[in-house]
Formats: structure tokens, C-alpha cells, sequence
């Protein structure tokens, strides 16, 4: 079996890599300062023309797009391609209500399943293997960013998609998979109830198992390889750049995940001041998509916190390497892979009557699960003498954000006055988990 | 016919209950019944006392969450199957009960229960129509 799913581009020498990162980032800022008003104009504002791009360097003068702006966009707002190109639409939660979108064309989605294809063979894995794939299927671009990835490697995939995972356990077993995709705590999820059903998934057939969605350690790695029996790989991704498959960990030497490159262009930024920093130094990741046609994004600000490396690695790839996923430079918290922004909580709080914009999020992990709690404070036009009324109150509060943003909750009401006040940003998460 | 309650959010942690008794103490409020409903997370205690609104008042200047409630005092034959009978009337006029507790001191040779219904006057219109004796408020905060 290769060791690359697409040799001649995995390994292009760095100078030939950086001229074809050039030239594409030419015909990327062509396309969208004549198809997307809102870079015709931030250019304009920036003072920077197409052709004053010669080098990359020069990517520099260019000014930044953020999930605001994608917002603002809101829906189709930043597409550069007609809408009779368009052949996929995905989603993601935004800041408050509204979720950002993000449209493919048909070469949007091969270029994806390409990517995904890639970093499955990056990460080991082979047209032989059964991929259990237990990311979500929807507007996610988990599941299908991975299944049309392994269909594109020849693999045979399993969409199997998230929960009822004694389910997910039978069929892993009866069905011989080798390889696991799914968020790293779901995966010590499983192994758990797999062992309370009987089964012990470090004697199975997993081999490898591909984990992302949500920020995790090296301590975490070691745990879930001990407890699964596999070689867990780091992958990143995100929908606004394209979904799973933007980097990903080469298992031989599990120091970093490679970014395609050829596709995209990664700085690392002082997320205060936005200039770059040098490689090796920690900083805010900012992409630019070179390829893409449905919704190019030009230095787009991730929010997360990373370094980069351009140092030749042992598997032979000459795309540069970005550590783990070490935070974010916003407030966004990941629980069970689904993003989750603080001021979307408090929209839904002001939108029950009564209640008041104080509140308090408590994320923990539990048995490998990331819990939520919120804190809410109860006042004279919430309280009751009755006790059901209450209970009500808190149901309601839980059953409407689990409907708005998909996470589970719950609610814990409190006296008021006992969640803290300040004068500047209020605190307003507690976030336990030792990642 | 009808008597005010007083109820207060408390957290279930530790020293709430002995901070409100404190603070109606240091306001020389009489407490004369209660009652403590809980859940695993929080309760509501419930209150008759001497004066409603000077307990309510200082509750609040603490930073309690306060309300008032109207509740009903019924007398209740001191007796086998006193109760029993009250509850039979109610359940016959489709009177819901959401909580009852006893009130600590007697009212002649009678106990004192209060209620809470779901359909406050209906329930004093049929309790005195069953020839219960349903008291004031003013009366029982000094019995």
C-alpha cells in the first residue's frame, strides 16, 4: 500500500509548493473581488489591489475576514460562485442565532473528498479497511466530509453517524471495522459502554482511529489508545474552510498535523495586533483557501490557537505543520464536538420571560462526556412557592437550548446575586476539563 | 379569608436555612409555621409569620428571592379522620391541593393546617359550605 494518496502534490518540493500558493492566491483574490461585493470593497478600503499581489508575503496587506463578517453575509452573502454551481450547502452554529453557512461547488466537493482522502492515508489508513464513521451526518460537514473521503480513498465506509451507541458497538463488532471516526471523548464514550456490554474494543479490529471536532491532549491520546487499541490521529477541520481533512497527523511520527498547503495558506497571527508571527510561536491560526469557488475565504480568522512548522517531517510530506489545537482566542466552547458561544446562551435566556441576562456555564467532563451546566438566577418574576413550577421553568430553558444549539444541558437555578458581577467582561464560563 | 405566605429560594447549600431564621430574628418577626420543600438542587421555604411585609422587606434586603403567596387556614377537628373529611370535600369539588402543612400552635381544641389550592376561593367557598372553619389571617398571625 502507498503511503500517500497523491504523491506528486503530498511531497512537492517546498519552493515548487510556495509558487503554485502563489499563483493560486492570485486567481483566488481575482475571483472574489469580481464575484463577492464585500471583498470588492474591504480591498478597496485596504487600498490593495489584485495585482499589487507578487508575493506571498504580499498577503499580508490584505485585510481579514471573520465569522462577523460571514454573519453579516448571512446566508449567501460571501458566496463567489452562482447558486446553479452550488451543489452542497453546510452549516455551522454562529456566535447568536443565526448559523454560518458555507456553499460547495461540484469541484469544491472533489477537492474535499481529495483532502479527506489524503489525510485518511496520512493517518494509515488504506481501500482495506472498514471505516466506522460516527461523525454526525447533516449540515455538520463531519460525516460527509469524512464518508466522501473514504469513498474517494475506496475504503469502505460505514455512515453510521452519532448516538445509540450500543448500537454503534454491535455493528463495529459484527461488521470487523478497522478504523474509527468520531470526536475523542465519543470514543472513550464508547470504549466504556463497550465494556459494560462485554465486548473489549482493544481486542477488536480498530487500528486507527481519526479524532477531532473538539480540542484534546496527548494525555488523551494516550488513554484512548490504551482503552481502544489504536493509533489515535489528530485531525483538523472546519466548515468555513471546508469541513475534516484541512490538517491532519501523519502516524509515523504524530508531531503535528500537516496542512494541505496546495489548497490553503496558513499564517499564525498576534490574535492583539494581527500581525504574523514567526514559525514555532504560538498565535492565532488565520487560513486563506486558494482552490475553493463557493465561498472563498481569504485570511480567514479561525479563533484558534496553534503554531506552525515548516520543518521536513519523517513521513516524507513537505506541508507545513500545525501543533495541536492548544485554545481559542474567542469565547467559543466545544462540548461533545458542537460549538458553543456564550452570547447564544444568553439570546435564548432573554428570550424566556423573566429571566435575567446573569448566568453561568459550568462545562465538565464526566465518564469521557462534557457536561453543561448553566447557572441561572431566580428573581421575584420567575419564582414560585411551587416547586413544579420551577421545574418547568428549568425544562423549558433545557429543552430550549438542546432545540437552538443541539447540546444538552442543565439547568441549576440559583439566588440571585450569587453569580458574579463585573464592571468589564463579566465571567461567565467555567470550564473544567483538563485538556 | 384568606392568609398571606411568605416564600423564599434557597439553594440547597449549606447555612441558607440558619441565615433566613437569623435574619427574621434580628427583625423580631414570629415565625408560626413552615414548611420546606426541596428538590436536589433547591428549595422553597415557606413561611407564616407575624408580619408579612416587614419579613418580606428585610428578606429582600439580603438579596433573597421573595414572594407572597395567599394560602388558607382551616381549622381541623383534633380527631381521627378530621382531616380525612376536609380533603373529601375538596376532592369532591375538584379542588386541588399543590401543598398543605400544619400550623404549630392550636386554635381552641382544634389543629390548624394550611393550604394551598389551586383554585384559592372556590376551595374557601366549599370548606365553608362543609362547616369548616376557615380563619383570618389577621387572626391566626397572633394565635
Amino acid at each position: 500500500m502507498s503511503s500517500y494518496f497523491n504523491e506528486e502534490f503530498e511531497t512537492l518540493p517546498r519552493q515548487a509548493l510556495e509558487a503554485l500558493q502563489l499563483k493560486r492566491l492570485q486567481t483566488t483574490i481575482e475571483r472574489v473581488t469580481a464575484n463577492v461585493p464585500f471583498y470588492k470593497k474591504a480591498f478597496a478600503a485596504a487600498n490593495v489591489r489584485a495585482e499589487q499581489i507578487k508575493t506571498l508575503s504580499d498577503l499580508q496587506r490584505l485585510p481579514f475576514t471573520t465569522k462577523q463578517d460571514m454573519r453579516d453575509s448571512y446566508p449567501y452573502g460571501l458566496f463567489a460562485a452562482p447558486m446553479d454551481e452550488i451543489v452542497r450547502i453546510h452549516a455551522s452554529s454562529g456566535t447568536t442565532g443565526k448559523p454560518t453557512v458555507v456553499g460547495y461547488t461540484r469541484q469544491d466537493v472533489d477537492v474535499w473528498s481529495e483532502l479527506m482522502a489524503r489525510s485518511f492515508v496520512t493517518a494509515g489508513v488504506n481501500r482495506d479497511d472498514i471505516i466506522h464513521n460516527a461523525y454526525g451526518y447533516g449540515l455538520f460537514t463531519g460525516g460527509l466530509g469524512a464518508h466522501y473521503g473514504a469513498e474517494r480513498l475506496g475504503a469502505s465506509v460505514i455512515p453510521i453517524s452519532g448516538g445509540n451507541t450500543k448500537r454503534q458497538i454491535m455493528i463495529m463488532q459484527d461488521f470487523g471495522s478497522t478504523v474509527l471516526t468520531c470526536t475523542p471523548s465519543y470514543s472513550l464514550y464508547l470504549a466504556e459502554e463497550a465494556e459494560a456490554e462485554g465486548y473489549n474494543l482493544h481486542d477488536g479490529k480498530l487500528r486507527v482511529g481519526i479524532f477531532g471536532a473538539e480540542p484534546w491532549s496527548e494525555a488523551m491520546r494516550q488513554e484512548i489508545e490504551q482503552a481502544l487499541g489504536l493509533h489515535a490521529i489528530d485531525i483538523y477541520g472546519l466548515s468555513e474552510i471546508m469541513g475534516p481533512g484541512v490538517a491532519i497527523e501523519c502516524i509515523q511520527a504524530k508531531q503535528g498535523l500537516h496542512i494541505w498547503e496546495d489548497h490553503f495558506i496558513a499564517e499564525i497571527i498576534d490574535p492583539e495586533t494581527g500581525e504574523q508571527l514567526p514559525d514555532g510561536e504560538k498565535g492565532e491560526l488565520v487560513i486563506t483557501t486558494i482552490t475553493k469557488q463557493g465561498i472563498p475565504l481569504i485570511r480567514y480568522r479561525t479563533r484558534d490557537i496553534t503554531s506552525i512548522t515548516r520543518e521536513p517531517c519523517s513521513c516524507g510530506r513537505t506541508h507545513a505543520r500545525i501543533s495541536r489545537m492548544s485554545g481559542r482566542s474567542d469565547d467559543m466552547l466545544i462540548i461533545r464536538g458542537v460549538n458553543v458561544f456564550p452570547s447564544q446562551i444568553e439570546s435564548i435566556l432573554v428570550r424566556v420571560e423573566g429571566v435575567e441576562p446573569h448566568y453561568l456555564l459550568i462545562v465538565d467532563r464526566a465518564d469521557n462526556l462534557d457536561t453543561l451546566e448553566v447557572q441561572v438566577e431566580v428573581n421575584e418574576s420567575i419564582f414560585s412557592d411551587e416547586i413544579k413550577v420551577l421545574q418547568v421553568l428549568s425544562r423549558r430553558i433545557e429543552k430550549e437550548i438542546k432545540d437552538m444549539l443541539g447540546v444538552t444541558c442543565t439547568v441549576k437555578l440559583v439566588e440571585p446575586k450569587t453569580i458574579q458581577r463585573s464592571e468589564g467582561k463579566a465571567q461567565r464560563v467555567r470550564d473544567n476539563r483538563n485538556l | 379569608m384568606k392568609v398571606e405566605q411568605i416564600s423564599i429560594f434557597i439553594e440547597n447549600k449549606s447555612g441558607r436555612l440558619a441565615e433566613i431564621t437569623r435574619i427574621l430574628g434580628e427583625a423580631a418577626i414570629n415565625i408560626r409555621a413552615l414548611s420546606l420543600a426541596d428538590t436536589s438542587d433547591f428549595g422553597i421555604l415557606r413561611l407564616i409569620v407575624n408580619d408579612v411585609e416587614k419579613a418580606k422587606q428585610v428578606l429582600k434586603d439580603k438579596g433573597f428571592t421573595v414572594n407572597k403567596t395567599e394560602v388558607v387556614a382551616v381549622e381541623v377537628p383534633d380527631q381521627p379522620g378530621g382531616l380525612s373529611a376536609i380533603l373529601q370535600i375538596l376532592d369532591k369539588d375538584n379542588i386541588n391541593v399543590e401543598y398543605m402543612y400544619a400550623f404549630v400552635e392550636r386554635c381552641g381544641g382544634n389543629a390548624v393546617i394550611i393550604f394551598r389550592f389551586d383554585e384559592t376561593e372556590k376551595a374557601v367557598e366549599s370548606l365553608k359550605a362543609g362547616n369548616f372553619n376557615v380563619l383570618e389571617g389577621e387572626r391566626l398571625y397572633t394565635l
